[in-house]
């Protein structure tokens, strides 16, 4: 017989046996009983772990005292024929069908105890990022402090909670109203500073504030300080890779694959508050009479138009 | 031939001794095997004409050694969020004891785990060492590759100033320009629409939590697979010069797959 496979001496194996289980049970309710009710509870805990440490001890030392406890000895089948026989064997499939029932049993236990963590967690991890993803409100203050064909560089908090994290930029431009339908519309050019190739800060070509002799506006709202410059600007260029924009953030030149994204916005008690953002391919036509061919909001870099779109033909959800 | 003399008192005094000292090592191989594993390891064979090019994955492992050291203390004083996350910066830089080394460490050591790992990969590759039947661990090897690439990335957002903050801006929407799930990717990796709080503590449990798993898991797959296949000689090596071809050993070719008519 193999040495590996000798099985070991019967007496260096304990019998199996119940009373440390008791015994464990006993001290766990002690240490309950405690926090619970130390006279009572602890008094039944200290009584159990009392007689199964006892019965425990009596079993232990029944060696030594000379009563071995008869301990039946495990029976084991003789090994398997030789591997050759057991492919020969057609009926060998059949003769397990426990071990193999067992086997799948293993699995697909694992497989749903898997699944059951699995999804939870996973969904956890990626979800959040999709879902739940609310837009925002942004009040710029009333409308008639931006003085009319003027840009000004606001910069606000989207969210006050999470303060300098949430601040963008955008460049707002009041165009005075526009006649649609025989009814006067506000209208206003509102445009993200995020660069349309990989979302860096786009910056105005042009003097601002001092400059042109002209004052910050500062507005106070549930948005907190806002600060609105106004700047005199040829463009709008990114400093990181050179992408430049015209004063409707449509490309003039450099790696940008599209316009520069725009701010939806509507008047509230004569206040200017932006809505979320979309994106832009190209504007034709300036100010109240542009003609923006507007888009669902995407990522920089991605295509919206062309025939490069059907690179992205989902896209995430966004509000 | 000497004659055979009974063992001094100071001979048996350091005998004794001896057992005793190496008791607790018996203990442990008895018990585990592990002091045979570690003496298997360190003392296999490997060609007699290696080179020095050859201790580049050591090296490589050592820079992750000390990236994970470091890392554990940076991030007893590191603090993940966007109002924190520069100042505790500074303050390991500016006023803990020696933090500015261990920072430095940290991302010095960055730059070192990465060209390490780009020079072994050369090695392997002018070796030849990535051939049959090695090839597994040449995948094992471009996944820590990406592994690292994605700890540095991850790592380089945790300052938390205007240069991690708008490299990762960048990093992030490159992401986004991937075909199909590219947009998804970079959604996934800033935690919604926007660079914000989420962001940060994604990076930094991606960058502390996640990766360093994985690459541990994969050096680990790494290693076992050096151990099994052996170390390949030099291209120039003479020993293995008219040799058929490096092999592995017979019990490594074993397969699944059944001899070609053959019975065991």
């Amino acid at each position: 017989m193999d040495p590996e496979n000798e099985p070991l001496h019967d007496e260096q194996l304990p019998g199996p046996t119940l009373w440390p289980a008791g015994f464990a049970i006993g001290v766990v309710v002690i240490l309950v009983g405690l926090i619970i009710d130390p006279k009572v509870i602890s008094t039944i805990g200290g009584v159990i772990a009392i007689v199964f440490g006892a019965l425990w001890t009596r079993e232990a030392t029944a060696e030594m005292r000379r009563r071995v406890a008869p301990v039946e000895p495990e029976r084991r089948e003789a090994a398997a024929a030789p591997a050759t026989a057991a492919v020969a064997d057609a009926d060998s499939a059949e003769r397990y069908p426990r071990s193999k029932f067992l086997e799948s049993a293993t699995i697909g236990l694992g497989g749903v105890i898997g699944g059951i963590l699995t999804v939870p967690v996973a969904g956890f991890a990626i979800l959040p990022a999709f879902l739940g993803q609310k837009g925002h409100r942004v009040d710029l203050g009333p409308i008639t402090d931006l003085a009319q064909g003027q840009w000004y560089i606001a910069t606000f908090t989207v969210d006050p909670a999470e303060a300098e994290t949430s601040r963008r930029t955008a460049f707002v431009r009041n165009n005075g109203s526009v006649t649609i339908g025989g009814q006067q519309v506000p209208s206003c050019t509102i445009i993200s500073n995020r660069c349309a190739h990989l979302g860096c800060p786009v910056q105005a070509n042009g003097p601002t504030g001092a400059i042109l002799g002209q004052k910050n506006v500062v507005e106070h709202t549930a948005n907190g300080e806002i600060v609105l410059r106004p700047v005199l600007p040829a463009g709008f260029g990114c400093p990181c890779h050179g992408g430049q924009y015209d004063t409707e953030g449509n490309r003039t030149a450099g790696p940008p694959v599209r316009g520069l994204d725009r701010y939806s916005f509507e008047l509230k008690d004569g206040h200017l508050i932006l809505l979320s953002t979309y994106s832009v391919s190209h504007v034709d036509g300036t100010g109240a009479q542009a003609k923006i061919h507007k888009y669902k909001e995407t990522g920089p870099g991605e295509h919206v138009d062309g025939w490069e779109q059907i690179l992205y033909p989902l896209n995430p959800p966004h509000h | 031939m000497a004659t055979r003399r009974a063992p001094s008192k100071a001979q048996v005094r350091r005998q004794q001794m001896q057992s005793a000292a190496l008791y607790p090592l018996d203990w442990l191989e008895e018990r585990s095997g592990l002091v045979g594993g570690v003496k298997y390891f360190l003392f296999r064979k490997v060609p007699g004409d290696t080179n020095w090019m050859q201790t580049l994955g050591s090296a490589t492992l050592t820079a992750f050694l000390v990236q994970a050291l470091t890392g554990v203390i940076l991030a007893m004083f590191y603090k993940p969020t966007p109002h924190d996350a520069y100042s505790s910066i500074q303050n390991i830089t500016d006023h803990v004891t020696m933090g500015w080394l261990v920072r430095g460490m940290h991302k010095w050591g960055a730059s070192v785990f990465i060209i390490l790992m780009f020079l072994h990969m050369g090695r392997v590759f002018l070796f030849g060492a990535y051939k049959y039947p090695r090839e597994l661990n040449w995948i094992i090897g471009v996944l820590l590759l990406a592994s690292g690439m994605a700890e540095g990335f991850t790592g380089y957002l945790l300052p938390w100033d205007q240069t991690a903050y708008w490299a990762s801006v960048v990093g992030i929407n490159l992401n986004g320009t991937a075909p199909f799930l590219g947009p998804f990717l970079a959604q996934f990796l800033r935690g919604g629409q926007e660079i914000g709080a989420d962001t940060l503590t994604r990076f930094y449990s991606l960058h502390m939590l996640v990766l360093p798993g994985a690459i541990a898991a994969l050096i680990g797959l790494h290693l076992y697979l050096v151990i099994r296949l052996g170390v390949t000689s030099p291209p120039w090596s003479k020993e293995a010069a008219g040799m058929e071809r490096a092999d592995a050993p017979l019990d490594v070719r074993k397969g699944l797959t059944p001899e070609p008519g053959g019975s065991e």
